[in-house]
């Protein structure tokens, strides 16, 4: 499958450039965030305190990864169950956020939000975290180291293989690719 | 009945350390092989190529010697120990914990446990404590079973109380349900866990139980091995597929254990295991 490339930061018209189904190769910086960041995050926003990344234009992957084996950039690192961001996503998607790195169903105000602000949600292959590892040629912790595998990184990306599920015009791949694989027993 | 034979609980941590590593690097031959054969009758492109993924990345893991899914779990340990073995050295429970404590550290895995879960949530930094399955059984020796259990597809299980009256079409439907639910969530392709019979207690153990058979393998009841089969066409038609992308593999197994149960339940739990299905077994 020919992939699309993409560098981050995204903007709306890379965003709108999306649809469901598309397979595309990530390059640039991604935020490692999982539930305690996002708990952080929100409760950031909500105090009118500034965060430990640019939100505008920004795309988080949702990760905890193992810890580096001496000489590696970072342990496995595949996707975690994004639902569980579900409750934090649109506040940081009115804030800038443009794109989500996970695996597993969003809620309706999740993909409402995505179409309102433009923004579009990958998953990549749970399971696979030694292979996605390989993509990762940077890591750097730049808040609240305390979290161990919870915390947030700024990761340096190549070529990246995420698949497009929810685009900001309503496509939903995991509804449209159930559906034609469906059998009647 | 056999000498006593005694046991240095020493042993017990030093299997425990290497099977937490090992589960987590190597994923088992009849896992693998089931990918495989997966991947060559899948019906969708995508689900192929991820089925592909999987296999490359288990090819990985065991070469780089790093885990297969950085959700390395939580350690559920099954001891079986022969009524003829006199542990010596120290409690049981402290060397397998020992045990999980070295492998997750030596190992480079994730620790992922968090105490005091309803407030403060602090990551006990160690992967301590382990879930500890102890029973007794007749002999000299101890086996240990360890698992280990990622919290993604742990959180889309079920646990069903079910009327007798429901029978076995009850049952099809919650499993089958339980599954559709699922949906991407669980890292498809999905092994099923069931357990039928016994209390809200013993059936989710069981559940988690019929998870260590060998995928491929049929169960000896042929009644139930039936069941399975019917169950498994039935979860694959959903059309899920790989990671929830649409396709032909949704489950790769599915196994069912059952005990006795009241007269008035027919309790029924469903476990459902991702496709890095990480176990090892050794008896000393």
């Amino acid at each position: 499958m020919a992939a699309k490339n993409i560098t981050t930061p995204l903007s709306d018209e890379d965003v709108r450039d999306l649809r469901a189904g598309d397979a595309v190769a990530i390059t640039g910086v991604v935020y490692q965030a999982r539930d305690a960041a996002h708990k952080k995050l929100v409760a950031l926003i909500a105090a009118g305190e500034p965060l430990p990344f640019e939100l505008r234009g920004a795309v988080v992957y949702y990760m905890g990864p193992s810890p580096a084996k001496p000489g590696n950039v970072i342990g496995s690192a595949g996707p975690t169950t994004s639902g569980r961001m579900d409750a934090y996503a649109p506040l940081l998607m009115r804030h800038g956020l443009k794109g989500m790195i996970g695996k597993g169903l969003r809620t309706q105000d999740v993909k409402d939000a995505m179409h309102e602000c433009t923004a579009v949600y990958f998953a990549a292959t749970g399971g696979a975290g030694a292979l996605l590892a390989k993509c990762i040629v940077g890591n750097e912790v730049i808040a609240w180291p305390e979290l161990g595998a919870e915390a947030v990184a700024r990761l340096e990306v190549k070529d990246f293989p995420v698949i497009v599920v929810n685009d900001c015009h309503g496509g939903d791949l995991y509804e449209e690719g159930r559906a034609k694989y469906a059998k009647t027993v | 009945m056999g000498q006593v034979r005694d046991l240095d609980v020493c042993a017990v941590t030093e299997a425990v350390k290497a099977m937490c590593i090992t589960a987590n690097y190597d994923l088992p031959a009849d896992v693998y092989d089931a990918l495989v054969k997966a991947k060559e009758a899948e019906e969708s492109p995508v689900g192929k190529e991820v089925l592909d993924q999987l296999v490359e990345n288990a090819d990985i893991a065991a070469a780089d010697r790093v885990p297969i899914c950085q959700d390395t779990g939580f350690a559920v340990i099954f001891a079986q120990v022969g009524q003829d073995v006199h542990l010596v050295g120290g409690p049981f429970d402290d060397a397998v914990n020992e045990g999980v404590r070295r492998g997750y550290g030596d190992g480079y895995l994730r620790k992922s446990i968090a105490e005091e879960p309803a407030h403060a949530r602090r990551n006990t930094t160690d992967n301590t404590p382990a879930i500890l399955h102890t029973s007794i059984v007749p002999g000299d020796k101890v086996r240990l079973t360890m698992m280990a259990k990622g919290g993604g597809a742990e959180n889309m299980s079920s646990l069903n109380m079910l009327k007798p009256s429901q029978g076995w079409d009850g049952m099809v439907e919650a499993v089958v349900d339980t599954v559709s639910r699922a949906g991407s969530n669980p890292c498809p392709p999905v092994i099923v866990g069931v357990g039928i019979g016994g209390t809200i207690d013993t059936v989710t153990v069981l559940a988690k139980k019929a998870l260590l058979r060998d995928v491929g393998s049929a169960h000896p009841d042929p009644r139930i091995a039936g069941m399975e089969a019917e169950l498994l066409e039935k979860i694959n038609a959903l059309g899920i597929g790989p990671q929830g992308l649409g396709g032909s593999t949704t489950a790769l197994a599915v196994f069912i254990e059952e005990m006795p149960c009241h007269i008035a339940s027919m309790p029924m739990a469903v476990n459902v295991q991702c496709h890095a299905q990480r176990h090892k077994t050794v008896e000393l």
